[in-house]
């Protein structure tokens, strides 16, 4: 048995399930549906199954080094459901002070250039400072972000604060927003979900000059006896990892206001959603389609089971 | 009579004059030229400049086709008089070039590998994270050969100092070059002697060695295909021109699948492998499953096949990152740290913002400056500094204090001069500043210069360097070879291709895609039946109102929807947007012709073009209907009479022949049967009207004498298989070039034509004349048959579609989560 306080044990079922109108001819997918392995995770056993007809299933690494699988459809189908299971041992993360951070003013000139040699892990910060696809930097949201990071503050100060006001003042509003929702739009219209907070967070932190990921991945789906029950359980989770030397990067979850911990799962981080979205695929055929989505995450040694949501 | 023609050209003080050095004497390069003009005269000077225009025209060479929403072409902008170079400054911009390609090469071989440049600090790492052509998911792979920059264009401009600099380094999809090559050909003809005199340097070889480039990863049987984004593109003529050029198919990303990780395009003939792309689609847009995820244009799967070595792509995706002017400052030292070597060209001078010195120095110089945007996304107009004044500096440099790393600043300086033709009042030479855009390849001995290049001038206005108006249109650019390469044979510019390209280009010269036969097809099939509908419509128009063949003729009209009750007869024919009016079907006939344009004869593109010009001008009604159907006729039979004649005849030909064939037989067997359906006799004006319609009246006139009777023009119009206008000659020619086709031949297909064609041919004709309750069930009978023939061809069309082009219409759709 494992102290709670410091390990956990996970059971993940992330299934999707397309249903196409016409039949579908040939198809890739790319998949970031298996977890990634850190310092306080590892997955014990993972595996990826397809119904009712199979493909080209071919596990690699991504560019930002996460476990990804390229899948390819060869035969017609109309039906395409994808399972992916994991067993996955989260250990508690180190205490970090946030007052014991660099000043962020700090931080900024660091990731600036200058003519001096780079760390590997410098480098990799600087990698994540830049605006990508579905992040703009913008004068609006360093304006949004200013007041989280008065003179001097140091950088984990200064973020935890903008996780904070950005649980205040977005209201969680699931099915408002698309994938391709604008983080300009969610800045205006204050709603969205973890997706979204995700994003605008690390738009604030980009346009001030920080550098930040986004963590793709689940949430333990079972509160505590007593406690309610957080957001963003009932499918992928989303939150956000800021580079807070001299610790390194620490994960921050906007959606749920507070650091991530032992009821995370991570799958893998990119610049945003666009490199790490679970499924990104294009195929020929298929006339309109469903998807469903459920994802089920069991504590093992645990009496809990969870539910699930499409 | 000879002309000083140097008498107007005044060139701008403090810029290089290109012609004359600096005491005013015309340098001893251009000397034969302008003797050779003078001695022309004006007169000959006006034939050589109107030869020029009318072989733009006959080659149909354009430039942003369909950028303008009204489809107007617009002819490509070539000034006859070339810009000549000596072989002593040549020899410094080559040198300089394949210098400078290695470099950038193994810039992208840094930043897509071990990333030294970066961790070193020898660059910013902002102008390559921030960069949206930096493509993440490229990082760690191995283009095949290591090319990272098979294919590079630079643009340079000779500052006041007479040395050549860089503006711009060009890596994406260097574009240019094919027209680079149609000015040779047409300066070549204008002016044949004086090229011949100065010993000019052939640009061709170069096109050689771009197509042995491509053939390197060749397999048996595999193909190199070009890579378009489509019609719309501004450069769409150059990827046609240059996929003729170098013998290769023209393609778009639909035409491409990939499947286990290997490319194939979609042929008529089934899948083949691809194993080159010269691609002229921007990097992000190449495959919506690992880049941007809404480009339609792209090729799922195919960045998957680039990683496993299964296929080239030139030049690779991720190279667009060198594509940005904020890296000029930065490449002498990359220079220094990858080739151990200073640059042998230099940039013109720039600075990059995001260095704090760089930012003080631009905003205190900033009226010698121009600002312009470091990502090619950013879509910023060009600053001059020292047309901002007041709060437009003060809101430029805020924005420059926010994000500087997003801003460069360049010099400026005067551009060198050429003479150009000007003919604004009489025929006289103008100086226009000018820029030139050189190209290399890169081969297994290193990169090959193009010994030439595209020369872009500066309209009116602009002097500047970086006032990239370029309006004013292009030169050919000449380099002339010194005594000594003039006396040996020149081997690099006429080294022949290698044998094995050779062999491959006679075998796989223009594999017709999927979707070029289909359009070829649809081709075929608008052409004639915009040709059915005019003829129908010319022939009942002769009709008078009242007569009583005029009714039946309106019914077949209707028939066909080019005639309704609600509308005038010019508004039923030529309003666009009656889905079955003749204009609307010219209108795809004229798309189909757009998408093949390559396969095209340039006649036939022109009278597309001249049949556009009459459809405009009638539906405005100020021309009488029927002179109007009548050139429409002509142009569009002239249209027919070319794709018999100057095309050649592979697979793509068969299409386009079955579609007009089908077409035609679809089109007799409805007009029979609508006329015999009501079983009616008919009327000896209706006859007249039939054969009219079909064309056959001289062929019936000179078999009967008498006035027409039914039976005897039912045997012309369906059983003569002479006749190019009869259900027999269809039905021959059809079978015909299915059989050629493919295996389609002997199927259930083409024996159930056969037979439903039998059905009708079958009938006695002689049962089917006469007033009496026999002869009008016959008639009956003959048109249910007739109208069962039709049915039977657009099952065989629906057959061909399926057979050979089902993979087209198939749409991509994402379905991320």
């Amino acid at each position: 048995m494992t102290d709670p306080a410091v390990l956990r044990r996970y059971r993940v079922e992330h299934s999707t399930r397309y249903e196409y109108v016409a039949t579908v001819m040939h198809g890739h997918h790319l998949l970031h549906l298996s977890p990634r392995q850190q310092q306080w995770q590892r997955a014990m056993q993972h595996d990826i199954d397809l119904h009712p007809i199979t493909g080209l299933l071919r596990p690699d690494t991504d560019a930002f080094g996460n476990p990804v699988h390229r899948l390819e459809m060869e035969s017609p189908h109309q039906q395409l459901i994808i399972n992916a299971s994991s067993e996955v041992l989260v250990s508690v993360r180190p205490e970090w002070q946030a007052d014991s951070t660099m000043e962020w003013e700090q931080v900024c000139k660091r990731l600036c250039y200058r003519h001096q040699s780079r760390t590997t892990e410098e480098l990799e910060a600087i990698s994540y400072r830049a605006e990508s696809p579905h992040v703009r930097v913008k004068n609006a949201f360093a304006d949004f972000a200013t007041a989280c990071f008065p003179v001097g503050c140091p950088i984990l100060v200064g973020a935890q604060t903008l996780m904070s006001k950005i649980y205040r003042e977005l209201a969680y509003a699931p099915g408002e927003t698309q994938v391709n929702t604008s983080v300009l739009s969610v800045l205006e219209s204050r709603r969205g979900v973890c997706q979204d907070f995700a994003h605008l967070m690390i738009a604030c932190l980009r346009s001030l000059g920080l550098s930040a990921r986004y963590v793709s991945g689940y949430l333990r789906t079972r509160p505590p006896e007593g406690e309610a029950a957080l957001v963003g359980v009932d499918a992928s989770h989303a939150w956000v990892s800021v580079y807070a030397p001299p610790y390194g990067w620490v994960d921050l979850d906007p959606t749920n206001d507070l650091r991530v911990g032992l009821e995370h799962i991570t799958l893998g981080w990119g610049r945003d959603f666009s490199d790490v979205s679970p499924i990104r695929g294009v195929i020929v055929g298929g006339g309109e389609h469903q998807v469903t989505v459920a994802v089920t995450v069991t504590e093992l040694n645990d009496r809990v089971v969870d539910s699930s949501t499409s | 009579m000879t002309v000083d023609w140097l008498k107007t050209y005044r060139t701008r003080a403090k810029s290089y004059d290109e012609v004359r050095d600096a005491t005013g004497q015309v340098r001893p390069h251009w000397q034969s030229l302008l003797r050779y003009l003078s001695t022309s005269g004006a007169e000959g000077v006006q034939q050589g400049l109107d030869l020029a225009r009318t072989l733009i025209a006959e080659n149909g060479v354009t430039y942003n086709v369909y950028a303008d929403p009204k489809g107007t072409d617009r002819p490509w902008a070539l000034d006859a008089l070339p810009l000549v170079l000596t072989a002593t400054e040549w020899q410094g911009i080559e040198v300089g070039v394949q210098q400078r390609a290695t470099l950038l090469n193994a810039m992208l071989a840094d930043l897509y590998g071990d990333q030294r440049l970066l961790s070193k600090s020898i660059v910013p790492p902002e102008l390559v994270f921030g960069h949206p052509n930096f493509l993440w998911p490229c990082k760690g792979i191995q283009p095949l050969g290591d090319a990272w920059l098979p294919m590079y264009a630079v643009d340079l401009a000779r500052a006041p100092d007479g040395r050549w600099w860089v503006l711009n380094d060009r890596t994406q999809t260097p574009s240019g070059a094919g027209y680079a090559l149609e000015n040779r050909h047409i300066t070549a003809r204008v002016l044949p002697d004086v090229l011949r005199e100065l010993q000019v340097r052939n640009v061709q070889g170069f096109f050689s060695s771009l197509r042995e480039q491509l053939l390197t990863h060749a397999q048996d049987d595999s193909l190199a295909v070009v890579l378009t984004s489509g019609i719309f593109n501004e450069t769409y003529f150059e990827h046609a021109y240059l996929a003729r050029q170098l013998g290769l198919s023209l393609v778009q990303g639909h035409d491409l699948t990939v499947r286990n990780n290997t490319v194939y395009l979609k042929t008529l003939s089934g899948l083949r492998r691809v194993h080159a792309i010269l691609r002229r689609l921007d990097d992000d847009y190449c495959d919506p499953v690992e880049l941007r995820s809404d480009s339609a244009l792209g090729v799922p799967g195919l960045l998957q096949a680039i990683r496993a070595q299964r296929v080239a792509v030139v030049n690779p995706l991720g190279s667009g990152v060198m594509d940005s002017p904020a890296w000029m400052g930065f490449l002498p030292g990359a220079a220094e740290v990858l080739l151990g070597d200073a640059l042998k060209l230099p940039s013109v001078a720039t600075w990059w913002c995001g260095e704090p010195a760089a930012l003080k120095f631009v905003f205190e110089h900033i009226d010698d400056l121009v600002i312009k945007s470091v990502f090619p996304n950013q879509r910023r107009e060009l600053a001059f500094g020292n047309e901002l004044h007041g709060a437009a500096r003060e809101e430029l440099f805020e924005r420059m204090r926010r994000r500087p790393y997003t801003f460069v600043a360049q010099e400026r300086f005067a551009l060198s001069q050429v003479p150009v033709w000007s003919s604004s009042a009489s025929l006289q030479l103008a100086a226009r500043s000018v820029t030139l855009r050189v190209y290399a390849i890169a081969t297994p001995e290193g990169y090959r210069v193009l010994p030439g290049g595209l020369a872009r001038i500066a309209g009116e206005t602009s002097a500047d360097v970086v006032s990239n108006q370029l309006g004013g249109g292009s030169k050919d650019v000449w380099v002339i070879k010194d005594a000594a390469e003039a006396s040996v044979q020149d081997v690099h510019d006429t080294k022949p291709i290698a044998p094995r390209a050779t062999l491959r280009s006679a075998q796989h010269a223009f594999e017709v895609s999927s979707t070029l036969g289909e359009n070829l097809f649809w081709m075929g099939r608008y052409n004639e039946r915009c040709e059915n509908k005019v003829r129908l419509l010319r022939a009942s128009f002769v009709m008078q109102s009242e007569s009583s063949v005029w009714k039946s003729a309106l019914t077949s009209c209707k028939q066909f929807g080019v005639y309704h009750d609600d509308v005038s007869m010019r508004d039923a024919i030529f309003l666009e947007h009656r889905s079955t009016s003749l204009h609307a079907d010219f209108k795809r006939l004229h798309w189909c012709a757009t998408q093949v344009r390559g396969r095209l004869s340039s006649e036939y593109w022109r009278t597309v073009n001249v049949l556009r010009r009459q459809m405009r001008t009638a539906s405005n009604g100020d021309v009488e209907l029927r002179e109007t159907l009548d050139w429409m006729l002509l142009s569009l039979a002239a249209m027919s009479g070319f794709t018999l004649d100057d095309m050649t005849q592979d697979d793509g030909w068969r299409l386009l022949n079955l579609g007009r064939r089908l077409e035609r037989l679809q089109f007799l067997c409805d007009l029979l049967a609508g006329r015999l359906q009501n079983g009616l006799s008919l009327l000896q004006g209706e006859l007249e009207w039939l054969l009219d319609v079909n064309s056959c009246t001289i062929t019936y006139r000179s078999r009967h004498v008498a006035a027409p009777r039914l039976p005897l023009l039912l045997e012309l119009l369906i059983r003569d298989a002479t006749n190019p206008r009869t259900m027999a000659y269809q039905r021959d020619f059809i079978l015909h070039d299915l059989q050629h086709l493919s295996e389609l031949g002997g199927t259930s297909v083409a024996l159930s034509l056969t037979k439903s064609v039998a059905t009708v041919m079958d009938v006695d004709f002689g049962t089917v004349e006469g007033v009496g309750q026999g002869a009008s069930y016959a008639r009956q009978m003959l048109a249910a048959r007739l109208q069962d023939l039709s049915t039977e061809v657009r099952q065989l069309s629906d057959e061909l579609s399926r057979r050979y082009f089902s993979h087209v219409g198939q749409a991509l759709q994402m379905v991320g989560v």
